[in-house]
């Protein structure tokens, strides 16, 4: 497809065709929210693993000897809420879905575009109330909010912490929303449902789960605030309300919110897969059905969290068994894109680096995730490391890679410039070592014993040369984060100039121009191929320099 | 998309009719009925005011594509999982 562009000296194109603090805050463009997002969830994300640092260097010593009791537990509830609501769920589909459903789907935006930039300017007021949460002395709640100890125990700042994740969840319904229509409305000619790229289909499916489940998270914190401000009794149960109803409305949310953390991921996996194998998708359709499969399941199984808050035998062998199901869809993904690998010609560039330490760190954290499904096992670990290992594997080893492995695929096109490879490539090295060296002597350190969200384990002084080697990772990785930031703006003026497809790579986005213009296509565009045809690519994946 | 335009009269009409349920909750909650019928009928006033928006504030009443249907269906299922599977615990739970 030609891309005809204006010539005005330089091309014009999303980034130059305006200047100034106004051009940015009042912009309806896709493009420019989508980069207004990538600024502010990286904001947070350094405010959240700034509270992990201090919680790692404090673990460094058996005794608790560097931050009081109360502000390790400030410490660990910040981080969580900072990093869930305020870094991983907005990441994926606000920055890189944002910016690119649009393209790939051949449209000039959203359905939506106005409603693009409220749900920014909702994230930046619920970010604005976290922090000053935080600024204020913070909140102790652990980042689940739990009943009655939220509700009637504490007297640190639960209600704006409580407010903020309520504001920034109406962000995130609102983006949700965006997706569903655009997805439906706006697709270009020829578009078809089964010629969508994966990451489409991914998103489509995470929106589902945020329409679907952000509203219960919602009013169930705005209950616990109006709780503590009015002792409703919903909660209480000297009021006649029940505390674990607080648990089951939280995590009816809470487990498919880790979808909406990690689907967006498997979307860019796939897209990268395809590209640096030079290959079509093994099983486009049960890779389809089984993000919808994953988003629908995932909506039946959160009372594993549940197992020894004392919920009823029967519920939890149900919630156990249905727990198992979400390994089918899942490793229907992993079997798939190893399927897609198999005789492909592969390099190794850093989008590819990542893809490959998603799809086995997301293998280790989904397998794990069948040890705490069982009930047996889960007594025996539940609220140790060996839960907080689990996780990470699939929100950090998954999502946050697959995240890194996406920009890296992307940069081109959103920046118009190449980052520099061996940098990249080092980085994605960085962060793989780094990951594994904080988190597995996590998983050893849970089965033995050690309890999650305690500051001080000088009763066990064995579990300290473990946590030793946790918080060296956590270093590693620390240098691993920061580096592609510094390079991702060293490139933005130094980088080479990026062509339109560096990959020759399938898919719409490659066919505009990078930087896109502002409306994406010159004209009309008309699908008449199917999503990934490698087949008919002669070109391999350009050599980096 | 429908382009029904509900008369004022009729919004003016529902709002009311939701104020009245209100306060007849507000009233109910006050009085102590037998068993567990306080909640039977706050839930279900609740109900019948939730309808009502969904039916003419939301205009559902007058959509006549599937796909309004398809999010009403799909968004009232998943209230049911919400509620059946909470119940597999409530109902077997042992209390003491
Ligand atoms: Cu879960």
């Amino acid at each position: 497809m030609a891309t005809a562009v204006l010539e005005s000296g330089e091309r014009e194109t999303y980034l130059n065709k305006e200047y100034g603090i106004k051009s940015w805050l009042l912009t309806v463009d896709h493009k420019r929210i989508a980069l207004l997002y990538l600024v502010s969830i990286t904001f947070f994300f350094f405010i959240g693993g700034f509270f992990a640092l201090l919680i790692r260097l404090e673990l460094l010593t058996p005794a608790g000897d560097l931050v009081q009791a109360d502000t390790y537990n400030k410490l660990f509830t910040m981080h969580g809420q900072v990093m869930v609501f305020f870094f991983l769920i907005p990441a994926v589909p606000a920055v890189l879905g944002n910016f690119l459903i649009p393209i790939m789907i051949g449209a000039k935006d959203l359905a939506f575009p106005r409603v693009n930039l409220l749900s920014w300017y909702l994230y930046i007021i619920g970010g604005a109330l976290m922090l000053y949460t935080i600024l204020n002395g913070g909140v102790d709640t652990g980042w689940t909010f739990y009943t009655p100890l939220s509700t009637e125990f504490l007297n640190t700042h639960v209600v704006t912490a409580g407010l903020a994740i309520f504001v920034a969840g109406f962000s995130s319904i609102l983006t949700g929303l965006n997706f569903v229509v655009t997805t439906h409305r706006m697709r270009a000619p020829g578009m078809t449902w089964s010629r969508l790229p994966l990451f489409v289909w991914a998103h489509y499916a995470t929106s589902i789960i945020q329409l679907l489940g952000t509203p219960v998270l919602a009013i169930t914190l705005l209950l616990v605030v109006c709780e503590r401000l009015f002792h409703l009794g919903i909660f209480n149960p000297a009021l006649g309300g029940d505390p674990l109803l607080f648990q089951h409305l939280f995590w009816f949310y809470s487990h498919p919110a880790v979808y909406i953390m990690i689907l967006p991921g498997m979307g860019i996996v796939s897209e990268i897969v395809c590209c640096f194998s030079r290959k079509r998708i093994f099983g486009y359709t049960a890779m389809a059905l089984a993000l919808l499969g994953i988003a629908v399941v995932g909506f039946l199984v959160w009372a594993h969290h549940m197992f020894v808050a004392g919920i009823s035998l029967y519920a939890a062998m149900i919630f156990s068994l249905l727990s198992y199901f979400v390994a089918v869809p899942s490793a229907i993904k992993v079997f798939n894109w190893t399927s897609t690998m198999y005789k492909g010609s592969i390099t190794y560039q850093t989008p590819m680096l990542y893809a490959f330490g998603f799809i086995g760190l997301f293998t280790m954290g989904g397998l794990t995730g069948l040890f705490l499904a069982s009930l047996g096992i889960d007594v025996h670990v539940t609220d140790t490391y060996f839960v907080v290992a689990h996780f990470h594997y699939i929100m950090v080893g998954g999502m946050v890679m697959a995240y890194l492995g996406g920009m890296h695929f992307w940069w081109p096109k959103i920046s118009g410039r190449m980052y520099p490879e061996g940098w990249g490539r080092l980085a994605a090295l960085l962060v793989f070592v780094g990951f594994n060296l904080t988190f597995f002597p996590q998983f050893i350190l849970g089965y033995m014993g050690m309890p999650r969200r305690y500051w001080d384990y000088s009763h066990s002084p064995e579990f300290q040369i473990l946590n030793v080697l946790s918080t060296a990772g956590a270093t590693v990785l620390a240098v691993g984060y920061v580096l592609p930031m510094i390079y991702f703006l060293w490139s933005m003026r130094y980088g080479k100039p990026a062509p339109d497809n560096p990959w020759n790579a399938a898919g719409l986005e490659w066919m505009v121009p990078s930087p896109p213009p502002t409306f994406n296509f010159e004209e009309q565009p008309v699908v008449t191929w199917e999503a990934y045809n490698y087949d008919e690519i002669k070109e391999e994946v350009p050599v980096a320099q | 998309m429908s382009e029904h335009v509900s008369s004022l009269k009729l919004y003016i009409g529902i709002w009311i009719t939701l104020l009245i349920g209100t306060l007849v909750t507000v009233l109910v909650a006050g009085v102590n009925l037998p068993g567990p019928l306080n909640a039977v009928v706050a839930l279900t006033i609740a109900t019948i005011k939730a309808t009502l928006v969904v039916l003419f504030f939301m205009h559902v009443k007058y959509a006549h594509d599937k796909i309004t249907k398809v999010v009403i269906v799909a968004a009232l299922f998943w209230l049911a999982i919400l509620l059946a599977l909470s119940m597999a615990d409530y109902t077997t739970r042992l209390w003491t």
